[in-house]
């Protein structure tokens, strides 16, 4: 029978224990696995190539996503690492240009020396994205929509299309939406690639990273890098991860209506001077993701008055928690030019508008009433 | 603050030396000391572990008792609070409780010289008379399981201290998300949190949570003593199940309700038992003491065991499966499965019949699970 998301993710895992019927799957916390014979294979051979824990994930998440194939890595940045191993020296890499910051320092730091070039966009225009695709050697492109910190929104399908025509790959960074709510296989994308550490496990407490290919052929070709490169999830966050994902659906829903809340209540706060969040009608590209997807999310980011009240305002909240990450049931704020932005150079981060003024919020599932008065307290 | 951010942020909710926004898992069984002279806060880990406390004050906090201790099981939090008593010491406890408690009182407790009468609880006069010098404490399930008998709580909490009694109940169907027992007056609530509150089937595990102090030291020294403490891993993974209560429960019990309904409106079905329905009896007292019907629902199929036995056989989705509570729908079949332990004229007596099944709803999509039911009701063939 055809299942529904909430009942595919509630079963995720069962029944992978024909002997024992345990409803959950076990955590196979073993590295290597015996022969029946030589010659002869029970399927899995040494947990870097394939551990049936992690594989109990795998096949969730591709059945989730809608694609061919998932792959589990030991981190978000483990995941874009294997992604890019399918480019050669001198291929170049159109991506959202206000990124997240590990992920550019990964291009920067990691990929240039070695002749893979990102060329970094503002994805939210079509016009330069069509632009940027024509220019030589561009083999693929790398969208994060809605983008960090700003929630930009990039057209996926119209974008797909353009790279499609060119024989050009269409990667989406798919954390702060996820395939509950927005489908970019299903928009014409090739991989989807996902900081896990965020939504997916939702409990702030697993660091692990997904990609998930349309096709078996791209599947099998990235299987291969994580087999050889070895940067897998082990069993015991695997086991997490997917315990995670049995909620995804209820947190999400919460976290959204939490977020819808707080970003109406900040956009009337005489001193918050601008907020962004795609629920809000004066966001812009939110025609786009209304067709594109059918959630806003629960990320916002906004800009006070003065940069001088940012240590005073991190000081005291008391129900939202200063740290990095999101997606947690936790509500956590976030400054990002001192924290997740950090890497990105200055005059950058200028351009992008990624400013002093500027905080982040990661709305988890606490009563909306504690998290307004905490606002309120502190602003 | 209210339900929905304790359930996060209750007790202690991270870790002061490093920030971590989870609390850390202290697999440890001992903890070195600096002075002998001077008492640390942790010296053994059977006494106290700093992951197990963190458990413990948060559903001390979410049930607003005083004390708050975890368990290896369920039963291992009955039981421990069942050591209060003495041999001759008379206990009164609903007649359709779980089948694990059951056993421990006719037979181990039994064995120590201790008395129970079984009553049924939701009528009150039938509890007074039970009452005799000897009696110690009252012992409810409300809603009961399987049948979901509704007690009226404060009533038996006023009855049991009009005649110093200890009132205590297993709070395990409803959670504090949806009922607090000690709000209501009673003096001790135990968990199974192997159910709703772990809530992923992926643990066992039990809790107790006293209104008072002195009585929560005495059952603090009861678990040191007795020794059936949940472990460090295990505290963990509870803790982060009740990060997820509020929302879980929230939305099993919407479809818990919504097949109460589907269920009674099909003729192969001869009763439905779900404590909001309006033909339920307890209905009105349920709803004054608790926010919601819960996601445990029974019902009786007119064919009998038969008809229960082909229904286990053939439904999908639904978990064939002993236990509840948790994120995937379970099915279970009381006769045979929480209720192995009472013999049969005893179980027919409490109106626990051979058709009777037992569905804890899951977080499955309730159109999924209607549809698997209607599959697996229609004759076969």
């Amino acid at each position: 029978m055809s299942k529904k998301i909430e009942t595919l993710l509630a079963q995720a895992g069962c029944g992978c224990d024909p002997r024992t019927g345990a409803l959950v799957t076990p955590i196979y916390q073993t590295a290597t696995f015996e022969h029946p014979e030589l010659g002869r294979s029970t399927g899995f051979d040494y947990s870097r190539t394939s551990n049936p824990t992690r594989l109990a994930l795998e096949e969730t998440l591709a059945a989730a996503e809608g694609g061919a194939r998932g792959l589990a890595f030991a981190s978000g940045l483990a995941a874009i690492d294997c992604a890019l191993r399918l480019f050669q020296p001198g291929d170049r890499l159109v991506v959202t240009e206000d990124l997240y910051g590990g992920t550019f320092r990964l291009f920067e730091k990691v990929f240039r020396p070695v002749g893979i070039e990102a060329v970094y966009v503002d994805t939210s225009r079509l016009e330069l994205v069509a632009a940027a695709l024509a220019q030589e050697r561009v083999r693929a492109v790398l969208l994060e929509t809605p983008s960090n910190p700003l929630l930009k929104i990039a057209d996926i399908r119209a974008i797909a299309a353009l790279a499609k025509v060119r024989g050009q790959l269409t990667v989406v960074d798919n954390t702060f939406l996820t395939f509950l709510l927005q489908r970019p296989l299903e928009l014409g994308a090739d991989l989807v690639v996902y900081s896990a550490s965020k939504y997916l496990g939702g409990h702030n407490d697993v660091v692990a990273g997904v990609l998930i290919a349309r096709t078996p052929e791209l599947g099998e070709r990235l299987a291969f890098f994580q087999n050889a490169v070895g940067g897998v999830l082990g069993p015991q966050d695997a086991w997490l991860l997917l315990r995670g994902l049995k909620t995804l659906p209820l947190r999400l829903r919460q976290q959204e209506a939490n977020a819808q809340r707080i970003a109406e209540f900040l956009a009337q706060h005489p001193r918050v001077t601008q907020v962004w969040y795609p629920g809000l009608t004066a966001h812009p590209g939110r025609d786009v993701l209304a067709r594109e997807s059918i959630g806003c999310g629960a990320m916002i980011a906004f800009a006070i008055e003065s940069a001088a009240r940012v240590p005073d305002i991190l000081k005291s909240v008391r129900v939202f928690r200063f740290a990095e990450s999101l997606g947690g049931v936790e509500s956590l704020i976030t400054y990002p030019i001192a924290q997740t932005h950090a890497d990105i150079p200055v005059e950058i981060r200028d351009r992008l508008g990624i400013h002093d003024r500027l905080l982040r919020l990661s709305v988890g599932i606490e009563n909306a009433g504690d998290l307004l008065a905490d606002l309120e307290a502190v602003l | 603050m209210k339900l929905a951010t304790r359930l996060l942020h209750a007790g202690r909710d991270r870790d002061p030396y490093t920030g971590a926004s989870s609390v850390p898992i202290y697999q440890c069984s001992t903890f070195a000391q600096k002075d002998v002279e001077q008492r640390q806060a942790y010296d053994y880990s059977r006494s106290d572990n700093p992951t197990r406390e963190a458990l413990e004050l948060a559903i001390a906090d979410l049930e607003g008792g005083a004390v708050g201790l975890a368990f290896a099981s369920g039963m291992a939090s009955t039981s421990t609070v069942l050591l209060l008593f003495k041999p001759g010491d008379h206990l009164i406890a609903g007649e359709d409780i779980y089948g694990g408690t059951y056993r421990v009182l006719t037979t181990i407790f039994k064995q120590w010289q201790m008395e129970v009468t079984f009553v049924d609880t939701t009528d009150l006069d039938k509890v007074r008379a039970a009452i005799r010098p000897a009696t110690r404490a009252i012992f409810v399930e409300s809603p009961s399981n399987p049948l979901l008998k509704v007690t009226d709580l404060a009533a038996v909490a006023q009855l049991a201290h009009e005649h110093q009694l200890l009132a205590i109940t297993d709070n395990t169907f409803m959670t504090p998300a949806a009922q607090r027992p000690l709000e209501l007056g009673f003096d001790i609530v135990v968990h199974s949190a192997t159910k709703f509150i772990g809530g992923h089937s992926d643990l066992i595990a039990g809790l107790a949570v006293a209104r008072e102090e002195a009585l929560g030291r005495k059952l603090k020294s009861l678990q040191n003593n007795f020794g059936a403490i949940l472990g460090p891993q295990d505290s963990w993974l509870t803790l982060r199940g009740l990060k997820t209560l509020g929302v879980r429960l929230a939305a099993q019990q919407q479809t818990a309700e919504r097949v109460a309904h589907w269920l009674q409106a099909r003729p192969e079905v001869k009763q439905v038992f779900y404590p909001t329905l309006p033909s339920h009896p307890g209905r009105e007292v349920h709803l004054r003491q608790s926010s919601g019907g819960g996601a445990v629902v029974s019902f009786e199929l007119a064919g009998g065991g038969p008809a229960a036995k082909a229904l286990l056989k053939r439904v999908e989705l639904s978990l064939p499966a002993v236990s509840l509570g948790g994120v995937e729908s379970i099915l279970s079949y009381p006769p045979m499965m929480s209720h192995a332990a009472m013999p049969r004229s005893e179980r027919l007596a409490r109106g626990i019949n051979d058709g009777l099944l037992r569905l804890s709803t899951g977080l499955e999509d309730g159109d999924d699970l209607t549809a698997d039911l209607t599959r697996a009701l229609a004759p076969a063939g």
